[in-house]
């Protein structure tokens, strides 16, 4: 079970897509489970031979929990229960949306504790540990379960997913000491490359101003590496790749970030298919593992509400948020004259442990020039 | 109803598979009602696009931001049958 983000403990299988004996290639999806971001496809990082399914459809799993085990072509298979299992997928825990309460990392636990802690929405943090340097036992959680707070996590989907998006924002602006820069880009020129592209596309190719944004911001943050990573342990882990999470608000209520991987390979037409077809599988639920949790920034591309500006929260583990607001068209000066002109006010969530306003700025004065010319990107 | 406005009902029903359209009102904007974004919208058009065959260019949008506006520019481009 893999960690969709720092304060998942546990999926629910809801189903299986393969059986004992079947092959599957890296990057296949083998089976659905529910969590608080909703249904999620799993996919398997190994080419391999299902070997047995050691989980069934309605059991929850505990994450790094293994659900099943997968043999390399030609070994026999394990026998039930005695062999060693293989490291279970795991994805690089950064969160999405949810982090856990602070209190309960680091605090040691047996699986089956963590489970039933879980099943009765008990902080591990409020539960005393009888154990060796104060590991806390399933004894321990049984004994906490008639004080559980008033914080259980209720059965209901959208109100476990708004307590997870609590718990993530909450860590993020408790952890990470934000600063703000915001700069406003005359998007004049990009807006009528936008329209000439879309008289000759098909309606399936049209662009949207946000692939245009999408595109700028990965190439700008080429410029500025310190924005563009994980932080953990007391340090900053540059990406080379840019694994850029999209802010996508659900209708229901709640927000979810998948992440485009490698977007920095993408031009904005195929950045533009991605976060088309990311939308669509949000709407309907069928998100992947690899999508959640991974991502090394995000988006936040608020235009179409009429928000003006932008100041986003970052998620932990990641170092900075990017927050677009909505295109007006605004009394402009161009060429000496005050025409009117489409604006958008781009603005940078940081990171002060790891980036300074001056190498903000210089991400924000890259954008900007890269969107003065957008026939280059 | 008319296999346009079905076809119609359909496409929003792709772009936003929560929505309960018994209510859908003829003439205010769906993205009030429905609370698209312009995502949404392009996704819309893409999914009136396979279903009716109509080729919308982006400078039409606009007349198609309602169920009425959809009802009007579709009859009037419809391929026949």
């Amino acid at each position: 079970m893999p960690s969709l983000g720092a304060d998942m403990e546990s999926g629910t299988l809801v189903e299986w897509k393969v059986k004992p004996g079947d092959r599957v290639k890296r990057g296949d999806l083998i089976a659905t489970v529910e969590t608080v971001k909703g249904a999620i496809e799993i996919e398997v990082f190994q080419d391999a031979v299902i070997d047995q399914l050691l989980v069934q459809p309605g059991e929850q799993v505990p994450v790094n929990g293994v659900m099943a085990l997968l043999r390399g072509e030609g070994e026999p298979p394990a026998a039930p229960a005695a062999a060693a299992p293989p490291p279970p997928p795991v994805t690089q825990a950064g969160p999405v949306v949810a982090a856990p309460a602070p209190a309960s990392r680091g605090v040691r636990a047996s699986p089956a504790a963590k489970k039933l802690a879980a099943e009765l929405g008990i902080d591990l943090a409020q539960v005393h540990g009888s154990g060796q340097n104060g590991a806390i036992s399933l004894a321990d959680v049984q004994a906490a379960a008639p004080a559980a707070p008033a914080s259980s996590r209720p059965a209901d989907p959208a109100a476990a997913m708004r307590g997870a998006i609590a718990a993530a924002m909450s860590r993020s602006k408790r952890e990470i000491p934000h600063y703000y820069l915001a700069t406003d880009v005359d998007f004049g020129r990009s807006q009528r490359w936008l329209e000439q592209q879309n008289t000759t596309r098909p309606v399936t190719e049209r662009l949207l101003p946000v692939a245009l944004l999408l595109r700028a911001t990965v190439l700008s943050l080429r410029e500025v590496p310190e924005l563009n990573g994980t932080y953990r342990d007391g340090a900053f882990e540059p990406s080379q790749a840019v694994h850029l999470g999209v802010a996508i608000n659900l209708r229901a209520g709640g927000l979810i970030a998948p992440v485009i991987l490698e977007a920095q390979r993408l031009d904005a037409g195929e950045l533009m298919a991605r976060l088309s077809d990311l939308v669509a599988r949000t709407r309907s639920n069928a998100l992947r593992s690899s999508e959640l949790g991974t991502g090394t920034v995000t988006v936040s591309n608020l235009g179409d509400q009429g928000v003006g500006l932008v100041l986003p929260v970052i998620q932990p583990p990641q170092v900075a948020m990017v927050g677009f607001g909505r295109i007006t068209r605004r009394p402009w000066v161009v060429d000496g004259t005050v025409a009117p002109t489409p604006v958008v006010t781009a603005s940078l969530a940081g990171d002060h442990r790891v980036s300074d306003g001056h190498r903000g700025g210089r991400f924000l004065a890259a954008l900007e020039k890269l969107l003065l010319e957008p026939e280059k990107l | 109803m008319t296999s346009v406005e079905q076809s119609v009902r359909e496409a929003l029903l792709e772009v936003a598979p929560e929505a309960d359209l018994s209510a859908l009102e003829g003439a205010v904007a769906f993205r009030d009602q429905l609370d698209l974004d312009s995502m949404d919208f392009l996704r819309f058009v893409v999914a009136l696009n396979r279903r009716l065959g109509v080729e919308v260019p982006e400078s039409d949008y606009s007349q198609l931001s309602t169920l009425d506006g959809c009802l009007k520019y579709l009859a009037a481009r419809s391929p026949p049958g």
